[in-house]
């Protein structure tokens, strides 16, 4: 396969992905901000923040408010990871490795962008911002399946897929590093309601509300929603099972190219920082030196992986 | 439908011509609302498929579908037996034309065509005198722009043997038109187009390089995409299963052409170049190509790879040269052409010159080397304000223009609200050539002008396309 190729594949999902993370973080801090109006501001803020475009936002406006800094993650051609310009970008993607997608694959990427292009023509309503978020996630729905039902088994399969969750674990490391002051275990002692409605943001912002409820026996405690985003190998957002995925895609290749590079090194000593590890022991090292260090070990390895395969000249 | 005042290939003066009776019932039977429906569909499927094009000078690269008429263009297999005919001689004589002219130049010696016509073509390379390319094979694809002006009236409008480009959509047409309506293909039989694109890989495989051995890699190369014809090039690599490659996935390593991929370099031995001459290479042509491939001409003149269509192919398709192919193909094959030529005006020519001038308002004028429908005259719609202008523009420079008469183009019907309404056509049937010989597929790109009247098909310049039918027997 073209080193572009793969590169295209890899930068196609992980821009895909970025979108789909965006339109929950919207949702998150909607849902914050509609429970919350006197905070509202502050929790734009974060979601601004998360996203990684703060200060493209603080360039240009003021006040933090919702339509402003929804239009702003949207559509806003001043934010380089407005879902707008990444479904764009994703598509490009897609056209340049447009021989290595099947038919389903692009069409459903194709159709995403024309949706998504009708949808953010104008400034979205707040009415209309729930079937916006809806859309784009049913949109992203619908690319996953068409390349879970159609596409072959192999490196185009696995450069996908690495996009998808060197993305992924950048995203839920991000929520949980601008939130880390009110997930640790000393502000849990404040107790109360407030704090609560924090890390429901949070597994809100993953899409992990409900399975939390339905899989934790206890209480939503700092801990336990920590624990859960981090180490849970059962949630498909958390980090552990982000950077699971990524060693066993590296393992295909390295199974089908007949050799392992230096990312395969640097993804299973990642691995090694969560697999078993105890939520104590990180809370031990700090969560946002813990947080801080994952987030530029997984740019680290995505990084390595360009080079390994490749990706450019 | 209204009568049609010149010749239309399905209402003919005699009623519905034969090659269309069978399409003709199956119309007449017909509801108009489903038709429409189907259009729309159409529509939305090229949109959903991608198989767009790109338009230039615009704020945001915009992309844009050539517009689809669900009418097909139907020809007789007698018809398109003569028309094949007259290509295969007439590219076997441009490939021999070619290899002349940057070797022996015989024809030149010969006089048979001016000097100048060469020495002063811009798409002429110094860089390409000596070159035998491998398979010997100058123009492997070559679109042959053709109208019809009556019942056994053909005639050649120019030869692309450059890059023509089309071909993505002589496949689309027919697969939408297959999925839109099923019924007609099991009533009406029609030859199949679908196997172009392996002919278009065996083909450019059989001219490999002699050094390559074992299966030869085959690449499209692409300016990227954002180049106006993208869709075809992805198309086209897809289909044949060749690698699809820009510039900066290439580079020279060990005296071949190689691609980096995600197992480190690999050689390439036939590239299917979608990037003009002048791009190709920035050591040897232009200095500033991002598009092109760093020392690929050392390369290709070392044997060591296969360009497709060779590097300066180009001078067949100046409309200057186009002139004299009745000579060219009786130079080189012996035999009188059995395409006719449009008559051409050299403006080069003072006596030329002076009837152009005289009777502007009657011809069409081109330049020697545009495209595109781009810079010509159509005297019959111009105004007296835009002949005048043009008038200044060829005394200025003479020998940049060449004119023709005004053809009475055959029209064919499209669908409009109304039913059916005649429309002007060409037709660009493709022609492959390796040393197996020539492979023409049957059909090829109609496309249609959709302004009542208007005699310029281009699709930059408001233009469709039709599925183009030749019957079995």
């Amino acid at each position: 396969m073209l080193g572009k190729t793969a590169g295209g594949l890899y930068w196609m999902f992980r821009f895909l992905e970025r979108a789909e993370n965006t339109a929950r973080l919207i949702e998150a801090g909607f849902r914050m901000a509609l429970t919350r109006s006197s905070d509202a501001s502050s929790e734009w803020q974060s979601v601004l923040q998360t996203a990684g475009v703060r200060k493209y936002y603080d360039a240009n406006h003021e006040d933090y408010d919702a339509a402003s800094v929804v239009n702003f993650l949207l559509r806003d051609p001043k934010n380089p990871s407005a879902v707008l310009t990444i479904t764009k970008q994703a598509r490009d993607n897609a056209r340049l490795v447009r021989t290595a997608l099947t038919t389903e694959v692009w069409t459903a990427v194709n159709d995403n962008w024309m949706t998504m292009t009708d949808l953010l023509k104008r400034p979205v309503r707040e009415v209309d911002l729930p079937d916006v978020l809806a859309t784009i996630r049913q949109q992203s729905a619908l690319v996953r399946g068409a390349m879970y039902g159609t596409m072959l088994r192999n490196d185009i399969y696995d450069f996908s897929r690495l996009g998808t969750h060197i993305e992924r674990a950048d995203n839920t490391a991000r929520i949980l590093d601008v939130k880390y002051y009110t997930l640790l275990p000393a502000s849990a002692s404040v107790g109360g309601r407030l704090d609560n409605k924090q890390w429901e943001t949070i597994l809100r912002s993953v899409s992990a509300h409900r399975s939390f409820g339905w899989l934790d026996e206890g209480d939503m405690t700092a801990t336990s929603v920590t624990q859960f985003l981090i180490l849970d190998l059962r949630l498909p957002r958390s980090l552990a099972f982000s950077v699971g995925q990524i060693v066993e895609n590296l393992n295909y290749l390295a199974d089908e190219y007949g050799d392992e590079r230096e990312s395969h090194r640097m993804a299973r000593a990642l691995y090694g920082e969560l697999k078993g590890r105890d939520i104590a022991d990180i809370f031990d090292q700090g969560l946002h030196e813990f947080l801080t260090d994952f987030i530029s070990r997984n740019n680290a390895l995505g990084g390595q992986i360009e080079r390994d395969y490749r990706f450019v000249g | 439908m209204e009568k049609p005042d010149m010749f239309d290939e399905m209402l003919g003066a005699d009623g519905v011509r034969h090659p269309y009776s069978a399409y003709h019932n199956w119309f007449e039977a017909q509801d108009a609302g489903r038709l429409a429906k189907k259009h729309k569909e159409a529509e939305a499927f090229f949109r959903r498929t991608g198989i767009t094009f790109n338009v230039y000078g615009q704020s945001e690269a915009q992309e844009r579908l050539i517009p689809f008429d669900l009418v097909p263009r139907i020809m007789s297999n007698r018809e398109w037996t003569k028309l094949a005919k007259g290509i295969e001689q007439r590219v076997t004589a441009l490939n021999a034309f070619l290899h002349d002219i940057y070797n022996r130049q015989e024809i030149l010696r010969a006089g048979r065509i001016p000097k100048e016509l060469i020495s002063r073509n811009e798409a002429f390379l110094p860089q390409m005198m000596g070159m035998t390319p491998p398979g010997g094979v100058f123009t492997h694809i070559v679109g042959t722009d053709i109208v019809r002006t009556g019942e056994d009236e053909f005639f050649v409008l120019e030869d692309n043997a450059r890059t023509p480009s089309g071909v993505s959509y002589m496949l689309e047409n027919r697969e939408t038109m297959l999925q839109m309506f099923p019924e007609l293909f099991s009533k009406i039989k029609v030859q199949a187009v679908s196997n172009y694109p392996q002919a278009l890989r065996q083909s450019l495989s059989a001219c490999a390089p002699k050094t390559c051995d074992g299966k030869p890699n085959v690449a499209v190369l692409t300016p990227g995409i954002y180049n106006s014809a993208y869709y075809e090039h992805s198309f086209l690599a897809d289909q044949m299963g060749a690698h699809l490659v820009e510039g900066h996935d290439l580079r020279v390593v060990d005296g071949h052409i190689a691609m980096r991929t995600t197992r480190g370099y690999k050689r390439v031995d036939v590239i299917y170049r979608r990037v003009d001459d002048e791009y190709l290479d920035p050591l040897t042509f232009n200095p500033s190509s991002m598009l092109g491939v760093p020392g690929i001409m050392d390369v290709y003149r070392a044997g060591n790879v296969t360009i497709a269509n060779a590097p300066g192919t180009g001078v067949a398709d100046d409309k200057a040269i186009y002139s004299y192919m009745p000579d060219i193909i009786e130079f080189y094959t012996g035999e009188k052409a059995i395409l006719k030529n449009v008559e051409t005006y050299r403006c080069s020519e003072p006596d030329s010159l002076q009837y152009v001038l005289d009777n502007l308002a009657d011809l069409v004028v081109k330049e020697v080397h545009g495209s595109g429908g781009y810079g010509m005259l159509v005297g019959p719609a111009a105004s007296k304000k835009e002949i005048a202008a043009f008038r200044e523009k060829l005394k200025k420079k003479p020998s940049a223009y060449i004119a023709q008469p005004t053809l009475s183009l055959s029209t064919v019907p499209i669908f409009v609200k109304k039913g059916l309404a005649p429309r002007h056509v060409d037709l660009r049937p493709f022609a492959l050539v390796s040393p197996q010989g020539v492979n023409i597929t049957p059909g090829g790109l109609t496309r249609v002008a959709l302004k009542a009247g208007s005699l310029v098909v281009n699709s930059s310049q408001g233009g469709g396309t039709k599925d183009t039918w030749v019957l079995e027997d």
